[in-house]
């Protein structure tokens, strides 16, 4: 019997050590799974690497892990807030490294590395400095970007339905960055608010298939 | 020169001279801050598809205070509704709508565009501080037409509207029309042409206030 459904966090964190490299869903504070967060700052880990949209916002665990100089290097579109993070903070003292990405091509680089497409190249950003040091090439009379595959060893994402295969649904604005994400990690783990019987979510539903998800936790919070 | 008495048009006045120009029908991209506003200013019976780069075609009004759903934000992460006939999609398919034409218009704010159409809106370029870019760059390079919306002047009087941008660059070319509280100016060939004055200001005074040459109809 396929039972991807773990009993508590620890389980579904164990095997993430110093130095992994870890997709982290959401939009904002919309979509990224808390709990999960929150309970990696507790397991004193060092030299991260966090693939995530935000990285800079006052909401969540990434700015505690950042504060707790858990997190080496950020690959994300918009490390900023409103106010000051601790993120600025490690930055302006040159303590974590940054690679800036424009958001669509991070979900383009995130989707190819889960659909098996090595590179591609993609007009967002020609002549700007996030294009230097890159290969370019004229296509179609346009100035293109050749931009590589992003995977990680694992993905933290947040789902609103789940069954006992991993199938998921998300819920409005919170599916964002999480189906590419679970696409593109080598285990992927997510927590959900709904747990389902296995046949009970619609196939037509189903957002993200279970063969792209390992485990599953149920949050206790149902918002 | 009369510039110092000229007030020019309110933010929300630039706004709303933005919005009537917006038919319907079109798939529209309202950047973070100003151009935001320019949803209050699109009469409800004109039908237009906002789209929010986190993966919402059919953005509605701003839900009112205790009706905030969680789930629910746009690019600039403040709560929002959906209208009937909207749509979510994830981050590949809401940026595959952006960088594949298919939006209509985005409309943005800006640090300078240049009379070449170049725009920069994403980085000061100041030592230490952490540049952010977010989806500016898909949308600078990939909606069918880019507007401005921004302050015709920095804080301290120089000109937004120049010859070549200093700050590095969001998008090269790409921006059409820039709505500001002095004027509605094109982008064409020829460089800044001036399609609007507000109210009290002439040509002249549009002019003395932008770093390139202003064109006349």
């Amino acid at each position: 019997m396929i039972d991807k459904f773990v009993p508590d966090i620890d389980a579904a964190l164990e095997g993430i050590g110093d130095g992994a490299t870890i997709m982290v869903g959401g939009f904002g504070a919309v979509g990224q799974p808390h709990a999960l967060v929150d309970a990696l700052g507790e397991r004193g880990l060092r030299d991260l690497t966090i693939i995530a949209n935000n990285a800079g916002g006052d909401f969540g665990g990434l700015p505690k892990l950042i504060a707790q100089g858990a997190i080496r290097k950020v690959i994300c579109s918009y490390p900023r807030a409103s106010g000051k993070t601790a993120f600025d903070a490690l930055y302006a003292q040159d303590r974590i490294e940054l690679e800036l990405v424009p958001q669509g091509t991070l979900a383009e680089r995130i989707r190819a590395a889960g659909a098996g497409i090595p590179a591609f190249f993609t007009p967002t950003g020609a002549g700007t400095q996030l294009a230097e040091g890159k290969e370019i090439r004229i296509i179609n009379g346009r100035p293109c970007i050749l931009e590589t595959a992003l995977a990680a060893e694992f993905a933290l994402i947040e789902a609103w339905e789940a069954d006992r295969w991993g199938n998921l649904t998300y819920r409005r604005t919170g599916r964002n960055f999480n189906p590419l994400m679970a696409s593109a990690a080598t285990l992927t783990i997510a927590l959900a608010h709904r747990k389902r019987e296995l046949g009970a979510i619609d196939p037509d539903a189903v957002i993200t298939p279970g063969l792209f998800v390992d485990r599953i936790f149920i949050a206790e919070t149902t918002s | 020169m009369s510039e110092t008495r000229i007030k020019g048009w309110s933010r929300t006045e630039m706004a709303a001279r933005a919005a009537a120009d917006i038919p319907e029908g079109w798939a529209v991209n309202l950047g973070i801050g100003l151009p935001t506003l320019i949803a209050n200013y699109v009469p409800a019976e004109r039908e237009v598809m906002f789209h929010s780069e986190n993966g919402v075609l059919g953005v509605g009004p701003a839900p009112d205070a205790g009706a905030e759903d969680i789930w629910l934000i746009n690019a600039g992460k403040q709560p929002i509704t959906l209208r009937p006939g909207a749509s979510i999609v994830g981050q590949a398919d809401s940026f595959g709508i952006i960088r594949g034409g298919h939006l209509d218009l985005c409309v943005l704010g800006g640090y300078e565009v240049a009379a070449n159409g170049d725009l920069a809106n994403w980085s000061t370029g100041k030592p230490g501080e952490a540049p952010a870019v977010g989806g500016a760059m898909d949308l600078g390079a990939g909606a069918k037409r880019v507007w401005v919306l921004m302050e015709h002047t920095t804080r301290d009087g120089r000109p937004k509207l120049v010859e070549r941008c200093a700050y590095p660059l969001t998008a090269l070319g790409s921006v059409t029309r820039i709505y500001t509280d002095l004027a509605v100016i094109d982008v064409t060939k020829q460089g800044f042409l001036l399609r609007d004055c507000a109210p009290g200001a002439s040509h002249a005074d549009v002019q003395v206030k932008t770093g390139a040459t202003l064109h006349r109809q």
